[in-house]
């Protein structure tokens, strides 16, 4: 790939330009150990969850073996525009309420087919709803989970080289190899 | 002689600056490097060089922090994590945007020639006179014949790897073995070639990465991380390749956070005696002196130096008498292109990361063909396949999902214009005395933009880029123009350029300061005009042409 056809597949993701981050109180009361100023122990394990139903262990490990959780809480600290965040936060009780809605339980009670269910559902949310939105609307709580869901695991040491195929050094160019279906792509 | 006194200076490290540095040393001239930023070590200080993608806290993402730091670098894909260390703080080294220009720096030993794009082409004799032809700005003092000898010197030394396609508009160097176009790109090529009847060609892109060892540097190992610097020297920098070649003659001292401030110019003999530095440390001003100085800051820092000399002789500077000192801003205007979907090839796939593209040369205004606007452009891009960040429709979350995602998806191929800037006048380059640096010294006001010309043009580099790809099969074809802006192709060109009058340019044509004949200004600043070419090769082979021509004048006692 050549340098000015590679600008970011993150910079995508996290969406644009941004001014400067300012801290702001997170909604959170539990007693859970804070990771960050914004999220604590029991957000990061309920990131991994989400995760985990968005890119289960399949015959490759899934997201909550590269621990996305924490990456999803280091990224919304640190790269997230403050609106974004708020959404982000404000997100994590949505998400709750609409699985009290569907499910009558919390995402954390409910088993793994029904998150799929829950999230499958939101995701068609997303989708429908990124798609009508304005630019100055804000952007929605699941897509960001399920970007930085993506984005956490398959960057990750698992994601790269279980799920795809990683090289540190591959030593010379082939620009014609048989591929056959089920082979691995490339992590990078 | 004294501590501080040398044969030569060399101001910068950077492309330029590190062929300077060589050609002088090797010719035997004790020569001072002065560097404003900091060292870096080959290899030793390539930090990140090794790391895995997964060890990048953030991806190589970009933090609100890093953001909030660099309100310039973030314009643009420069600002990551990956290799952050190596951009100039916007903040220490602000400027004036009376027009918004994007200037993207390095300063630290070695400059952008550790960060830069590695493509190498050489430029022909339609590209040298053009401005005679179009009756614009002023004649190049030299044509192609003068600087092919150079250009296949520093081809040899730097070691680009490259086809010998045999295209007038591109004439073939001396290249190491070429890099490999993949299945797709070779398809491509020749459909293209078949249905413009010969008169557009993908090539594939010539590029300062070595394709077998050399000089004690290992052939290019297809990790495309060269922008953190390469542990196996396998791309042109100056640390994998002129300084060593420098430090070997024992002529060469190198003394990094030495801010040249002005040259010392000697009124009474017409030469600089040398130059003043601050010390970016300890902020002391000193002396160096020399026979010779070699201007190698970047584009814009070498003018700013000469507008800051011998002011009391010309109060715009050293170089000023024409009017031209500062004029003619130029850069490549990209960001325009278009990229599809290529059918088939399932059954097909690369192994190695290829750190380089294909190059479709120039096509326009050639032959007697007459455009809407003049010069003309060319395009680099590559073809792959998607990677997990693609959409799957109808696909939303679980394993089904997410093995898709672990299997390579649709080969795509895609394409950006790098489009010719012309010489204006008015697009200048002033001190902004109001506004200080870091270091309390004047900065520069950017007053420049791209005009009808290159406006016209960029319409045609979209539309030929989708007329392209869709002649060649390819589906779904999206077309993007974003970001009409200067100083985003990082070709920064002009502002003391060459001629062959001194009323109308600053340099002659061995690159010498008309108004001081032992200065030599061999960056991108002699640019006349600007081709389409990615411009670094042509910058070396300048630069060993005019060192060469420096060392024989000392010699027959000219200069």
């Amino acid at each position: 790939m050549n340098r000015r056809e590679a600008i970011g597949r993150v910079g995508l993701i996290l969406g644009g330009t941004i001014i400067g981050a300012e801290f702001f109180i997170s909604g959170c009361k539990s007693t859970s150990k804070k990771v960050n100023e914004l999220f604590d122990q029991d957000n990061v394990a309920l990131f991994n969850e989400i995760g985990e139903t968005i890119l289960p262990a399949t015959s490759t490990p899934g997201a909550k073996a590269a621990n996305v959780g924490a990456f999803m809480a280091l990224m919304v600290q640190d790269c997230y525009k403050p609106e974004d965040q708020k959404v982000f936060v404000k997100g994590i009780s949505d998400l709750d309420e609409a699985s009290k809605k569907k499910l009558g339980k919390k995402f954390m009670e409910a088993d793994a087919k029904q998150r799929t269910e829950l999230l499958t559902e939101l995701d068609a949310e997303q989708k429908e709803y990124t798609k009508n939105k304005k630019a100055e609307d804000p952007n929605h709580y699941f897509r960001m989970m399920k970007e930085l869901t993506l984005l956490g695991f398959f960057t990750s040491e698992v994601g790269a080289t279980k799920a795809l195929r990683y090289i540190a050094v591959p030593g010379r160019y082939d620009g014609n190899v048989p591929y056959k279906k089920g082979d691995k792509a490339w992590a990078t | 002689m004294s501590a501080n006194t040398y044969d030569a200076i060399v101001v910068g490290s950077g492309i330029s600056g590190g062929w300077a540095a060589k050609e002088l040393t090797e010719k035997g001239l004790k020569t001072i490097m002065l560097e404003r930023g900091r060292n870096i070590e080959h290899v030793k200080d390539y930090v990140n060089a090794n790391k895995a993608p997964w060890e990048f806290p953030h991806r190589g993402g970009r933090t609100q922090k890093m953001i909030e730091d660099y309100p310039v670098l973030k314009r643009d894909y420069p600002l990551n994590e990956t290799n952050l260390d190596y951009w100039a703080s916007d903040k220490d080294s602000p400027y004036t945007e009376i027009k918004r220009f994007d200037w993207f720096r390095g300063y630290h030993v070695g400059g952008r020639s550790l960060m830069w794009g590695r493509q190498s082409y050489r430029w022909a004799d339609v590209d040298f006179e053009a401005n005679l032809k179009d009756g614009i700005a002023v004649d190049w003092p030299i044509r192609y014949a003068d600087v092919a000898p150079w250009y296949s010197y520093a081809e040899k030394f730097a070691g680009i790897s490259g086809n010998r396609d045999g295209l007038p508009i591109l004439p073939d160097g001396d290249f190491m073995p070429p890099m490999e176009m993949n299945v797709v790109e070779k398809d491509v090529s020749k459909r293209l070639k078949e249905y413009y009847k010969e008169a557009r060609h993908m090539i594939i892109g010539r590029t300062a990465n070595i394709t077998v060892p050399h000089n004690n540097r290992t052939n290019c190992q297809y990790r495309n991380k060269c922008w953190l610097g390469c542990p196996f020297g396998a791309y042109f920098s100056t640390q994998s390749a002129t300084l060593p070649a420098a430090m070997a003659t024992g002529n060469l001292t190198v003394r990094p956070w030495s801010i040249v401030t002005k040259i010392l110019y000697d009124k009474d003999t017409k030469k600089a005696k040398g130059v003043e530095i601050l010390d970016a440390e300890t902020n002391q001003t000193y002396e160096y002196f020399a026979k010779v100085v070699f201007l190698n800051a970047s584009t814009f820092n070498s003018t700013w130096i000469m507008m800051n000399s011998a002011t009391d002789i010309w109060p715009d500077g050293l170089g000023s008498s024409s009017g031209e000192l500062g004029h003619n801003v130029m850069d490549h205007h990209l960001n325009v292109g278009a990229s599809g979907r290529i059918e088939g090839y399932e059954d097909k796939y690369y192994f190695g990361r290829r750190a380089n593209g294909f190059y479709i040369p120039r096509y326009r205004n050639l032959n007697g063909e007459k455009r809407d606007y003049i010069r003309g452009f060319g395009y680099q891009g590559a073809a792959s396949r998607e990677g997990w960040s693609r959409d799957i429709a109808e696909m939303n979350i679980g394993g089904g999902f997410k093995d898709a995602l672990t299997e390579p998806g649709s080969w795509q191929l895609g394409m950006g214009g790098f489009g010719e800037t012309l010489p204006y006048h008015e697009n200048k380059i002033t001190l902004d005395k109001t506004k200080k640096d870091k270091w309390g010294l004047p900065v520069l006001a950017f007053d420049a933009e791209l005009k009808e010309n290159e406006l016209k043009m960029r319409i045609e580099i979209e539309k030929d880029a989708k007329e392209m790809l869709e002649a060649m099969g390819a589906k779904d074809v999206k077309s993007h123009s974003d970001n009409p802006f200067l100083g985003r192709g990082i070709h920064e060109m002009g502002t003391a350029r060459m001629g062959r009058d001194p009323k109308t340019s600053v340099l002659n044509k061995w690159n010498q300061v008309w108004d001081a004949k032992n200065v030599f200004v061999t960056d991108g600043s002699f640019m006349t005009s600007a081709a389409c070419q990615n411009p670094s090769l042509t910058y070396m082979a300048m630069t060993a042409r005019a060192a060469n021509y420096a060392v024989d004048a000392l010699k027959k006692k000219e200069i």
